[in-house]
């Protein structure tokens, strides 16, 4: 549990010192976000439909941003090489990256999310749910995210496959999450929906570190 | 289990069985077409676009026959360090790919007469679609690399991944559906299937069966020569110091 | 004729029906085709390569048992 904790506190330190990532996150989720309107125009009507889709996809890619980045540098330093000769398992070290990566782009999503919401006229009813979908929702994509950095560790265009590889199995999530929030701005029980999120994530809490670290330990060989 | 990873074995096998399944392709799919097109009747509700159900439902059963030969290989690959299955799916991920194509343009093929429109986002097209992305991802990353064992490995876990999220891909496409049922489209239902419909659809899909076995056998007879090939071109890089320079750009 | 004519209008839904056949022939022989041209392909450079390498024939084979 501390070796978890050193992990992920070094992942922060070095997140805060380069600084950028989160910001730079957050930024292209406004940015992106904002260009909806002007794309599909301002009626009211429109957006406030469209929102919790319009959110929810936008949150996906710019999850997916600094992905590439998650075992890179480590790979690239030979850092990665010495965790692995520690006698850390490779999947508790998978585990304290996805925690640092949630935590440096994950969170900050989730708190741009209510405000963009304002933005694209959500109903007022939508915005607990958004909130708790996209609490539910975004550690399952930093871990399914996870299998896909591992895997294109050395690979040629790693930053444009990686989105091939995660894109596709990141609809369920989508589907759910935004069926999620649809229900609750309709006034229907969105309780399945949540817990059908919550079931996906806590399969990937197991099932995606081990992949993932299954994948590095071939990126190693 | 380790007698068929031997490769000579193996071709030995291949070249066995292989003449047998291409016969059996020629003779399935020949009487599975004039079954189809000539000796079937129309159906009452759908005319004669029911015809297309028989390259269409084969196709889909194909693209996902070849993704568990896939998931099954990988799976193979990865616990036993089994060299042939590494092959075997690397092999059958074009194939997969190629009936996954298939089926999708059939099915808009089909749906243009029964929905009015090239593409409904009907639960089963839907979850075919992104099938396909699937496999388009494993062909992707198996090429990604300069080191083709690398590639193969790196997929194998693409693959099993993949294939543990294709029932909640399905799940998750088929409850988003029945949510979004749009009400002026009519679903494509599997017409109720008269004996007279169901013996093409069987001998196509046979017929399709033996053919993947039989391209898959000959690509993965491709594959082992191809690795074959690579250690001969490798030793003789080793075993002239002066070809290394040159031996680095071949290879 | 005329009932030859019929059949192959198919109900009048000739081009999805014969479309969707052909695309499916030449996707499928398409296949078979590449695929056996890349074997041969392999084949002859194979052959080519231990042919100039006649010494280390033995050696390759061993390594790859």
């Amino acid at each position: 549990m501390t070796r978890l904790s050193e992990i992920i506190r070094r992942d922060l330190r070095l997140a805060l010192r380069q600084g950028s990532d989160s910001i730079m996150v957050v930024t292209f989720f406004v940015l992106t976000v904002v260009l909806f309107p002007f794309g599909l125009g301002p009626e009211t009507n429109l957006l406030e439909r469209t929102s919790a889709g319009i959110l929810w996809v936008t949150a996906l890619l710019a999850s997916m941003l600094s992905l590439d980045r998650l075992f890179l540098a480590d790979y690239e330093d030979g850092s990665l090489e010495l965790l692995a000769l520690t006698p850390t398992a490779l999947e508790l070290l998978v585990i304290g990256k996805v925690v640092a990566h949630w935590l440096t782009t994950g969170l900050p999503l989730i708190v741009a999310a209510p405000v963009l919401a304002v933005l694209l006229q959500m109903n007022g009813d939508g915005f607990a749910t958004l909130v708790l979908t996209m609490l539910l929702g975004t550690p399952t994509l930093s871990l399914i995210g996870a299998i896909g950095a591992a895997l294109v560790l050395g690979a040629r265009r790693g930053g444009v496959l990686l989105s091939l590889l995660v894109l596709p199995l990141y609809v369920p999530v989508l589907i759910f999450g935004v069926g999620a929030i649809d229900a609750a701005v309709q006034d229907l029980p969105s309780k399945a929906q949540l817990l059908v999120l919550g079931g996906m994530l806590l399969a990937a809490l197991p099932l995606a570190p081990w992949a993932a670290a299954a994948a590095l330990r071939q990126a190693l060989e | 289990m380790h007698r068929f990873a031997n490769p000579a074995r193996f071709l030995r096998l291949a070249a066995a069985i292989q003449p047998w399944t291409a016969a059996a392709t020629v003779l399935l799919i020949g009487a599975g077409l004039y079954f189809g097109l000539i000796a079937s009747p129309a159906d009452y509700q759908q005319g004669q676009t029911v015809r297309i159900m028989y390259v269409h439902v084969p196709s889909a059963w194909l693209g996902m026959a070849c993704y568990s030969t896939m998931a099954i290989a990988s799976a193979m690959a990865l616990i036993w360090k089994h060299p042939l299955a590494d092959l075997i799916g690397k092999s059958a991920a074009p194939i997969g790919a190629a009936f996954t194509f298939l089926c999708l343009v059939t099915g808009s093929l089909w749906g243009k007469p029964m929905w009015g429109t090239w593409w409904a986002w009907d639960a089963r097209l839907t979850s075919m679609l992104i099938l396909f992305f699937l496999y388009l991802g494993y062909m992707a990353l198996a090429n990604a690399f300069d080191d083709p064992t690398r590639g193969a490995k790196a997929s194998a876990v693409l693959a099993l991944a993949g294939f543990v999220n294709v029932p909640v891909i399905k799940f998750s496409v088929d409850w988003w559906n029945t949510l979004h049922q749009p009400a002026s489209v009519t679903k494509i239902g599997m017409p109720s299937i008269d004996p007279s419909m169901l013996l093409p659809l069987l001998l196509m899909g046979v017929g399709f069966t033996t053919f993947f076995v039989t391209v898959l056998l000959v690509r993965v007879r491709s594959e082992i020569m191809a690795s074959k090939i690579r250690a001969i071109r490798l030793m003789q890089i080793h075993s002239t110091p002066g070809a290394v320079a040159s031996g680095e750009v071949v290879g | 004729m005329s009932s030859l004519a019929t059949y192959f209008s198919m109900g009048g839904y000739a081009s999805y029906v014969w479309t969707s056949y052909a695309l499916t022939a030449v996707v499928m022989v398409g296949l078979a085709v590449s695929t056996w041209r890349g074997m041969k392909a392999r084949e002859s450079e194979l052959k080519v390569l231990q042919d100039l390498t006649p010494g280390r024939r033995g050696r390759s084979k061993d390594t790859q048992g």
